[in-house]
């Protein structure tokens, strides 16, 4: 485009301004909504509106004074650490198995895991996963939301592992075979240091599906000291028939980094495009 | 697993790879033992969950208090309750017209034009405006979702400002349209990277003999582009249907009032569950949405199928 001389028309300058125009209107639609949690964590009367802020870092004070606010953050990361670990490891194991060994029925067997994971969703089985947990007494767990959390991310994290580890050169185990590398060596010294990647960005990837979950914790946690965050936040808007509204945007500022910044890390580092439903 | 993700581009065991070479010396005993965890966990919050729904659907099992009464099966009473039910035809409705609304029409549009417009920015133009995107897809969705409860507030809130109409209840007045407008937002960071990547198949020297034809922008898209990204646009348009479909954010906007005004199926069936205890009709109606998806995931998985 730049090699091209550009025309002057006046027709040409006109598309050109209604271009960026439309840009500008599309970005203001997708900026606008973002400035509440811009400005009202550094408010000193800060409400659902937006307006130039009259700084203070009070809020943040009075969120981390908060009793539930911080220690809800400790239960997102247990929880979701716990399922981000539990769904790598397993679907690195599966994976790994599914590659490399023609297991009879293999095929349709990831032809339904596929199905599968988008059939059965939070919403379509909220009831029966209620009741379950109910008989099973994992009723106000945090480690019966990690379980759930876990199963329904497998399918999918299967999924897309497998293609990392189909992307492995068979060579490097074959070579290692030739200098008689046991399978449990194979495993660890060859095929895990080349799968890091797919296996770094599968955990970020649960983590994060993990983090932004409301309905499974909402579901299944009773007591407000075990709520991970996105289910605190529905609990601070009406917090004494009110919301919190020195506590709620802080913390939806603050519940965001970590998503944010993991996002920016693996981002850079790897890209995230090899699959577009990373997170939906 | 409330966020279903699918894998996109030519994934599917219909690829076609070389046999599996187990140089690692697993046997396929070895390697079962591999797969069983993560099966057994599948099995235990996956598929015995989709298998119960059927069963309790039957059933008038109820929620009363703390207890659980033990239920009786009461054949398809839950289903012609369904039908009669004009809750559910209602949530029905509205689940139809955000999808249609959010997914269908609005995601796919707004994404399609920015993969399009972004093609021929420069990229400094074209990070910033994808940053702001993807954010909005990247944040946890309670935080998007007061987000939102904040730019619709009654008082003070970014919309009345903006519009000067001080004092409109939006999430009370106009539901289903903030919603809408709500999902649109936070759903197009998909779409637009998946027409972004769609678009650069389009042959380039296609695009330049439109030109020198002298077709119309809108010619070249209907004639030129379309047809090359014809098999996306329904892969996009089948899997932000589904999601939508399954999406429990309007509760977080709205509970599915005011007056069942925004009352979507999730939020119908979480109502009739935990709130009328009435886990027996509201699994008949959570059956419902499966085999919707089941459906859906079908046509999916036989696209990606026919284009591998």
């Amino acid at each position: 485009m730049s090699t091209r001389s550009l025309p002057t028309t006046p027709a040409f300058v006109l598309r050109r301004i209604g271009f960026y125009v439309l840009i500008c209107a599309i970005t203001l639609f997708f900026a606008v909504p973002m400035l509440w949690i811009a400005s009202a964590p550094f408010d000193a009367s800060p409400g659902l509106g937006v307006h130039w802020p009259d700084w203070t870092l009070e809020n943040f004070r009075k969120t981390l004074e908060h009793p539930y606010a911080m220690h809800s953050m400790v239960n997102s990361l247990l929880i979701c650490v716990t399922t981000a670990v539990a769904v790598t490891a397993f679907a690195a194991l599966a994976s790994y198995a599914l590659s490399r060994v023609r297991i009879p029925g293999r095929d349709a067997l990831l032809y339904g895991l596929l199905l599968l994971s988008s059939v059965v969703t939070g919403t379509a089985a909220m009831v029966p996963i209620f009741v379950m947990m109910f008989q099973l007494g994992l009723i106000d767990s945090r480690f019966g939301v990690a379980l759930v959390m876990t199963g329904g991310l497998l399918p999918a994290a299967i999924f897309i592992l497998k293609d990392f580890v189909d992307a492995v050169p068979k060579s490097y185990e074959e070579s290692a075979r030739v200098f008689g590398a046991s399978t449990g060596q194979i495993l660890r010294d060859v095929v895990l240091p080349v799968a890091r990647p797919g296996l770094a960005t599968i955990m970020v990837w649960a983590f994060v599906n993990s983090w932004g979950n409301f309905l499974v914790p909402f579901l299944l946690l009773r007591s407000i000291d075990k709520q991970p965050g996105a289910v605190l936040m529905q609990t601070l808007t009406d917090e004494g028939g009110s919301v919190n509204l020195q506590v709620l945007p802080v913390f939806s500022l603050l519940f965001s980094i970590p998503v944010v910044v993991l996002y920016l890390l693996v981002n850079s580092r790897y890209g995230f495009r090899f699959h577009g439903g990373i997170k939906s | 697993m409330a966020s279903p993700s699918a894998p996109v581009e030519g994934v599917g065991p219909a690829r076609g790879r070389p046999p599996a070479r187990d140089v690692a010396g697993l046997g396929v005993g070895r390697a079962l033992g591999f797969v069983a965890p993560a099966f057994l966990l599948i099995g235990a919050f996956l598929i015995f969950p989709a298998l119960w729904t059927i069963y309790i659907g039957i059933t008038n099992y109820r929620l009363t208090g703390v207890e659980a009464v033990s239920p009786s099966i009461v054949g398809l009473s839950n289903y012609t309750k369904a039908l009669n039910d004009a809750l559910f035809h209602n949530a029905l409705w509205l689940t139809l017209l955000f999808v249609l609304g959010s997914a269908i029409i609005g995601q796919n549009i707004l994404g399609f034009t920015l993969a399009w417009i972004m093609r021929r920015t420069r990229p400094a133009v074209r990070r910033t405006v994808e940053a702001f995107v993807l954010l909005a897809w990247i944040l946890p969705s309670t935080v998007v979702a007061y987000l939102w409860v904040a730019f619709y507030d009654r008082d003070g809130g970014t919309l009345n400002s903006l519009l000067g109409t001080s004092g409109t209840a939006w999430l009370i007045d106009y539901p289903m349209a903030c919603l809408i407008v709500f999902n649109t937002w936070r759903g197009t960071a998909f779409s637009m990277m998946l027409y972004s990547s769609a678009l650069q198949a389009v042959p380039p020297s296609q695009l330049e003999s439109a030109r020198m034809v002298g077709a119309s922008g809108w010619q070249t898209l209907r004639d030129v582009v379309f047809p090359h990204i014809r098999g996306h646009v329904l892969t996009n348009t089948l899997l932000i249907s589904l999601w939508t479909a399954n999406d429990f954010s309007p509760f977080l906007l709205t509970k599915g009032g005011p007056n069942h005004e925004s009352e979507t199926v999730p939020v119908y069936i979480y109502n009739v569950a935990l709130q009328g205890g009435e886990l027996g009709y509201s699994s008949a109606i959570s059956f419902l949405l499966l085999i919707a998806n089941l459906l859906v995931s079908l046509v999916y998985l036989r696209l990606l199928r026919r284009r591998s």
